[in-house]
Order: structure tokens, then sequence, then C-alpha cells
């Protein structure tokens, strides 16, 4: 499959293990190679888990990124998953590992993952994305590129724009009735 | 008034190009009607009963008589000729195509404007006190405040897709005109005992389904510190606020389940990374944008004009209007005046192509060429020098912008209703007119004096039906015909409250008459000088309600066949979505 890393697209080989209505954390069996598992699966079987060289998690938007506070080494990639684009609480918790945790790894959007929102997931600290399978990758791309100025601070913008550039005020700009 | 630098400017030219892609990609069907929803509502563009509407920014409701002449244009050439200005300071178009939206957005653009969080869950456009600047009782201007906030919120990333719509209110006056208890912020600025600038913060209002008066989460914060704060507040609310259920999504339903010093715990444990931190605002950048809005070239003049008060005794129509709808004005010799949109006939808010121009030559003759927009859908003209007021109402009177009641009844706030709403109940506006009509007397609303009545379409509370002295919802009947909840006691400012129902509702036709009950127990109960909210608190529910359900309603029954009564617009609509 193919993702969007660092603004370049590459084929990548993690797959998201996603459990079904009748696997619970505890049973599921993770299959050898590069996994995604959810948190709880991490949880339920850390001791086991914690053994492997290559581990991925994923949050739902419901869950904690402080969960894995104590973790955070471990994993090569953290993945956050969108069930809905509209469900926004994945732009905090990217924010909270980026910028409270200090998560410096792999952030990868995965679920309902559309370019009209890429510009603000990169913002918030996201640098993988998988795109809906879908929709063209390639065209996907453009999303980065929405704006070329922001007003504020987040992950990718440590200043504002008023700490950034020298703004010049109604001298400049002149007044209504000029 | 604030203008665009480059940045600002980029910014929202660059909006108008993505804005463009998303319409072209809609078109080609490379986005569903689905994905696309939450897109155009980002651009403030909702699909209603005629068409698209597109509700425009007027942050703060400041606005110049360029941008006032752009909504002229943009009434006569892509829409039926007229606007809508609502309680949120802002202006609606009702009946325009998608394929001309883009082209909207880049005439309003090239007169710095935009239509950027208008709706859609995310921060709205922020409203604020419309005698900004020039009111008597001003503290500290909340203007610079105001835009500063505009800017932090355009696109910020993280809260774009909160659980529900986020709106900020911001006053400076002693008296809140803002109606910042009735927000999901209300910040009002003040100085502390030190004589410090600051906010006075509350979380948690709203009104909606569940009406509520916001809490004080923080007694001071400190200017610079504000929009730190404010994102702390939105993180929490971000991340706990019920995505479950889109009636108990908003901030208040969290703010309520947490109680106020837990949320304030989480909000100051988050604040507690980011206070002092690179967000935290500069003297530099707020003296920037302050420059903006330093006083125009007042003329050093006062108070006393005699040919106003020879005027004003000669001509009672001059008087009247005098009396409701010039303000006192903090500079000696000036003063402030409200043009009423408000007129028998018209429905409140709305505004014609010609009006707009004419305002925006009112602004320019004798205002500084800058109106302002208020909450109670009228317009301000904030600047006006006193030895201007006769030539300026006889001017104004030929656009049909003196009606004379400014705060009393027919002074009405009304949502747009069933004629233009998809979730509507009942219709709006024409209840407006009707309850305009039966109390059009001058005399009798004089006596009557200030008291606010408020008119909701349906429970979204989108007139401000519960902070209205009256406020009038439309309920759902199971027979799909129009019912009337009347409540009273409902009140906006520094003492505001929720209404209580009254009891039964009533048909679209009884209403007037149940006013006219509600006002007569006024009459007969108020002391000396008592408003009817006084009277109300005074005596309580029980004489009202008694009074008004005492004898039946003899008015006839209108059959109502299509609430939707307005011509539907003539054409096709092939990217239809039944709700927005
Ligand atoms: C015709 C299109 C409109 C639609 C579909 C619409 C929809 C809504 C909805 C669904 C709510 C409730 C939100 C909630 O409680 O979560 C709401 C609230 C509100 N709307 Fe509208 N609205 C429309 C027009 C207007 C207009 C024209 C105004 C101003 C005159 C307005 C001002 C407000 C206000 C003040 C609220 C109350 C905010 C609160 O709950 O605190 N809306 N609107
Ligand atoms: S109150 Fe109801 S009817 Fe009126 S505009 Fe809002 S949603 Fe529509």
């Amino acid at each position: 499959m193919k993702i969007i890393k660092n603004k370049i697209i590459m084929e990548d080989d993690w797959n998201v293990l996603r459990l079904n209505e009748q696997e619970t954390a505890e049973d599921i069996v993770v299959k050898p190679g590069k996994q995604i598992v959810p948190l709880k699966v991490w949880l339920a079987q850390r001791s086991t888990l914690q053994l492997r060289s290559d581990l991925g998690v994923w949050l739902a938007s419901d869950e904690r990124p402080e969960t894995i506070k104590d973790d955070l080494q471990q994993f090569s990639v953290i993945a956050v998953d969108f069930p809905r684009f509209a469900d926004g609480r994945g732009y905090s918790i990217a924010y909270n590992l980026r910028v409270h945790l200090s998560y410096t790894g792999e952030l990868r959007a995965i679920g309902d993952v559309l370019r009209d929102q890429f510009f603000y997931m990169q913002r918030v600290g996201f640098d993988a994305f998988a795109p809906r399978p879908d929709r063209s990758i390639e065209d996907a791309l453009k999303g980065f590129s929405d704006y070329s100025e922001v007003y504020q601070v987040s992950y990718d913008q440590k200043l504002p724009l008023f700490r950034r550039v020298q703004r010049k005020g109604r001298l400049a700009t002149g007044s209504v009735n000029e | 008034m604030y203008r665009y630098d480059e940045y600002d400017q980029q910014i929202v030219d660059e909006r108008v190009t993505l804005y463009r892609d998303q319409v072209r990609r809609r078109l080609a069907n490379e986005l569903t009607e689905d994905e696309f929803l939450p897109l155009r509502l980002q651009n403030g563009l909702y699909m209603q009963v005629h068409g698209y509407m597109l509700r425009i920014a007027v942050p703060y409701g400041l606005i110049s008589a360029t941008q006032m002449r752009m909504f002229a244009h943009i009434a006569r050439k892509y829409d039926r000729g007229y606007g809508h200005f609502t309680t949120r300071q802002n202006i609606q178009f009702n009946w325009l195509r998608l394929e001309d939206t883009p082209d909207i957005l880049a005439d309003l653009a090239s007169v710095e404007m935009h239509a950027i969080q208008t709706s859609g869950n995310c921060i709205r456009n922020i409203t604020s006190d419309e005698y900004a600047g020039v009111a008597q009782d001003e503290v500290i201007d909340p203007r610079p405040y105001a835009e500063i906030l505009r800017q932090w919120s355009t696109f910020h990333p993280e809260f774009a897709f909160l659980p529900r719509k986020f709106k900020i209110a911001i006053s400076g006056g002693k008296e809140d005109r803002a109606a910042i208890t009735a927000h999901d912020i209300g910040l009002s600025v003040t100085r502390n005992a030190q004589g410090e600038i600051g906010f006075r913060v509350l979380v948690g209002g709203g009104l909606g389904r569940t009406p509520i008066i916001g809490s004080e989460i923080c007694e001071f914060v400190p200017w610079q510190h504000i929009l730190t704060y404010a994102e702390s507040i939105l993180r929490i609310y971000n991340q706990y606020g019920r995505r479950d259920n889109k009636y108990k999504a908003r901030i208040k339903i969290l703010v309520k389940a947490l109680g106020i010093d837990e949320f304030r715990r989480q909000v100051e444990a988050d604040w507690a990374n980011a206070k002092d931190g690179p967000g935290t605002l500069t003297e530099e950048e707020l003296n920037r944008v302050a420059s903006y809005f330093t006083d125009p070239d007042y003329a050093t003049l006062s108070n006393h004009n005699s040919a106003l008060n020879e005027f004003k005794a000669d001509n009672r129509s001059f008087s009247n209007w005098f009396q409701r709808n010039v303000k006192p004005h903090r500079v000696p010799g000036y003063a402030i005046v409200v043009l009423s949109l408000k007129k028998l006939g018209v429905a409140p808010g709305d505004a014609t192509a010609e009006q707009m121009d004419q305002v925006a030559d009112l602004a320019e003759r004798y205002s500084f060429g800058e109106l302002r927009i208020t909450h109670k859908q009228n317009l301000v003209l904030a600047d006006v020098k006193q030895a201007d007021l006769i030539r300026l109402w006889k001017e104004a009177s030929t656009s049909g912008l003196t009606t004379p009641n400014i705060g009393l009844l027919t002074d009405m706030i009304s949502c747009p209703g069933a004629e233009f709403c998809t979730l509507a109940n009942a219709r709006s506006i024409p209840l407006a007119e009707l309850i305009a009509e039966r109390f059009d007397s001058l005399d009798f609303q004089h006596d009557i004096g200030e008291i606010e009545l408020n008119i909701s379409g349906c429970m979204n509370a989108c007139g401000q039906n519960h902070i209205g002295n009256i406020g009038i919802t439309g309920v759902e009947k199971k027979n799909h015909d129009e019912w009337y909840q009347v409540s009273i006691g409902g009140a906006k400012g520094n003492n505001s409250s929720i209404g209580k129902i009254i009891g039964p509702s009533f048909t679209f036709n009884q209403v007037p008459e149940a006013i006219d009950r509600l006002l007569q127990v006024y009459l007969r109960e108020r002391i000396e000088a008592e408003r009817f909210i006084d009277t109300v608190r005074r005596i309580g529910h029980a004489p009202f309600k008694e009074h008004v359900y005492a004898t039946t309603f003899e008015v006839e029954q209108e059959e109502v066949t299509d609430k939707s009564v307005v011509t539907p617009a003539q054409y096709s609509v092939p990217f239809y979505s039944p709700r927005f």
C-alpha cells in the first residue's frame, strides 16, 4: 500500500491491525511482521509485544496518549485513527503527543483521512498519512500547500505570525478613509 | 477599523483559490456531498429552502462603506436584491447558486472580507459590543482583542473539527452589550485593582435546546495570556466534549457534566504547559492592532446644539427618533445613531441593495466611512456630529431607515424561520410582521417602553428567544401545524436570565393576542418607570400566566398550506443536501 510520508509518496508495509467483533485484545494473535496494533492490544499483551523489534500502536479517537507516555520508545510508529474526518479529537491527540509528551517518531493519520484535512494534520504533528484508498494519492499531495502562512502556534510552527515577521500596522496599510 | 496587511490578504486569497477547487471537485463529483459538506460549511455555505445560503463574516460587526457596497453588489448580481443581517452581526444571502460562490468569495476578498468559519463545528465569527470605542460606559475598547482573537482562531489547525460550533463574544463596557453570558466563551475586558488590563472569562453559556448562562472560569486572565488560555479551554473541549449526540455536544454540556471547578482544573493543568510560551501576546502586536482602532479625527465640539433642540420641539417624528435611535457618545458634540431595520412590513434585519448603498453613503458623509451591525439586526453609525443629526435623519428617512423603535416592542429579533430554514418548525418572519402590525402604534410602544421580543422558528434558538423579555419559539406538534411557545423573564446584559415558558402553546394567529395580554398585566402592575422585565421579576410569572389563559382566544385560524410560501428559486439544484 502507498502512503505519504514527509510529503513523499512511498510504499509501506505496515499492517494496521483492527479487531473484529469476535476478537478480543487479550486473545488476538498478532502476526509476525510490521504490525500497528490497537492500544488495547498493546496494553493486554505488552509483555510479549515489547520483545518485538518493529512494532506500531494506534490510538482510537477516544483514547488518551498519556496512556503510553512511558512506552513511546517502544514504537516505530504511532498512528491515530480518524473514524470520521469530522471527529477532530485526533488533532489534539497528535498535538499532545508531540508537544506535551515530546514524541518524535513517526506519527501517522489513519482512517477517514482526506486531503482537505492534510494541512491541519501536518500542523499538529502528523508526518505520515494513509489517505483513503479510493482517492488519488497524487492529488492528495496538493493538500499540504493549501496556505503559505498561518497565524497561530502549533507543533509545526513554534512562533505565531506576530513573532515571526514584522507586521506593519496602520501606517503601512492606511485606514479605511485613505 | 482594521485593514489587512499582506499576510491577512494572502491567507484570504488562498482560501478563495482552495474553495474554488473544492467547488470544482464537487461539481465534477470527485467529492461526495458528505465530504463537501464540512468544507462548504467552513466557508459559511448552507443548503437551505431556496438554494444555497452564504453567511459572510463581519468580524465583531464592524464594516466599512466600501464593504457595505460590496454587499449591495452581491445582492444585485448573485441574489435577489437583498440580504439579511443576523443576530451574530453577520449577513446572509439566501438565494445563491453553488457555481457562483467562488466568485462571490473572490469579490469579498477584494474588500478584505471572507466567509471563513461562519458555520460548521469550528470557532465562529467573534462578536462584540456594537458601541465599542464610542460608548460612554466603556472600560476598555474590546476591538483590538477581538481582531487578535479573529486571527488566532482563523484556520486554527487543532480546532477545525470540534464537537460542535463554538462562539466567542467580547465586551468592554460596564454594561454587557454582547450577550457574553450566552456564549461558549464570554470575555469581558476589564482592569484589576492594580489597573492592569485583562479578561473576566465565562465559559459554557449557550442557548439552543438547553439554554445555560455561562459560568465564570477565571476572574482575571491578564491580556497577554488570553490566547493560550482560550486555547486550553478549546483543547479540553475538543477532547472531552460529547460527540455521540449533537444536542449534547456544546461545551455547556461538558462544563455542566464536569462542574465548573473540575473543568477549570483541567483547563489550568493544560494551560500550565502553554502559559508564558511563544503563544503569549506581545505588547508590540497589541499596539500594532490597536493602531487601527485609535480615534478618528474628532472635531472639538460642545454638546449643546440649540438648532437641534428647536427642531426637536417642532418635529414630533424627529424627537421620537432622537429619543429612541440616538445614543450618547463618549466625545462631546457627537452621537451614536442606530438605523432601524425593523420597519413595518419588512423582515427584521433585511436590507435591500439600495439601502446598503444608501447607508454606505451616509457612513461616508456622516460617520468616517464606518458602520456597525448590531446583534439586534440593526445598523449603527457610531460617530455622527450632533449638528448633522437633522440632515442625517432626513436623508435616512427617505431610505426607510428611521423607524423610531430601537429598544421598543417592534425592534424584534427574529430568525429566518420556516420560509428559509430547513430546521424550522414554524414561520418566524411572518409572525414578526403580524406582531409589528398589531402593535404599530408608536404611542403604545413608547408607553410600554423598553422591551425585548425574540422569535425563533425552532428550539435551536437562533432568534435568542431564551434571553428575550418575551421569547417565542416554534414547536413541533404531531400534525405539523405551527405552534408557538411563549416565555417571559429572559434578559441579556449584566443581569441576564433565561425565560420561563408561561404555559400551553399558541397558534400563529393567537400569538399577538397572547402578547397583548402579557402587556396588559404589565400596564396594570407596573410601578412608575419599571420596565417589563422588572415587573416580571418583581411579581413573578403567575399573574401573567393567569391573565393570558383566563379567557379563550377568539382569533380566526388561517389555513397554512405551505410554510415556505416564498417562491422557490427558479433553477435546478443538482447538488442538494436536505439538511445542513
Ligand atoms: C437559516 C439557516 C440557519 C440554520 C440552519 C441555523 C442553525 C442553527 C442551529 C442548529 C443552532 C443550534 C446549535 C446548537 O444548539 O448546538 C443554531 C443556533 C444559533 N443560531 Fe442559527 N441557524 C441559521 C440561521 C441563523 C441566523 C439567521 C441567525 C441570526 C439571526 C442565527 C443565530 C444563531 C444563534 C444566536 C444561535 C444560538 C447559539 C447558541 O445556542 O448559543 N442563526 N443555529
Ligand atoms: S431557530 Fe430554528 S428555524 Fe430559526 S433559523 Fe435557527 S434553526 Fe432555523
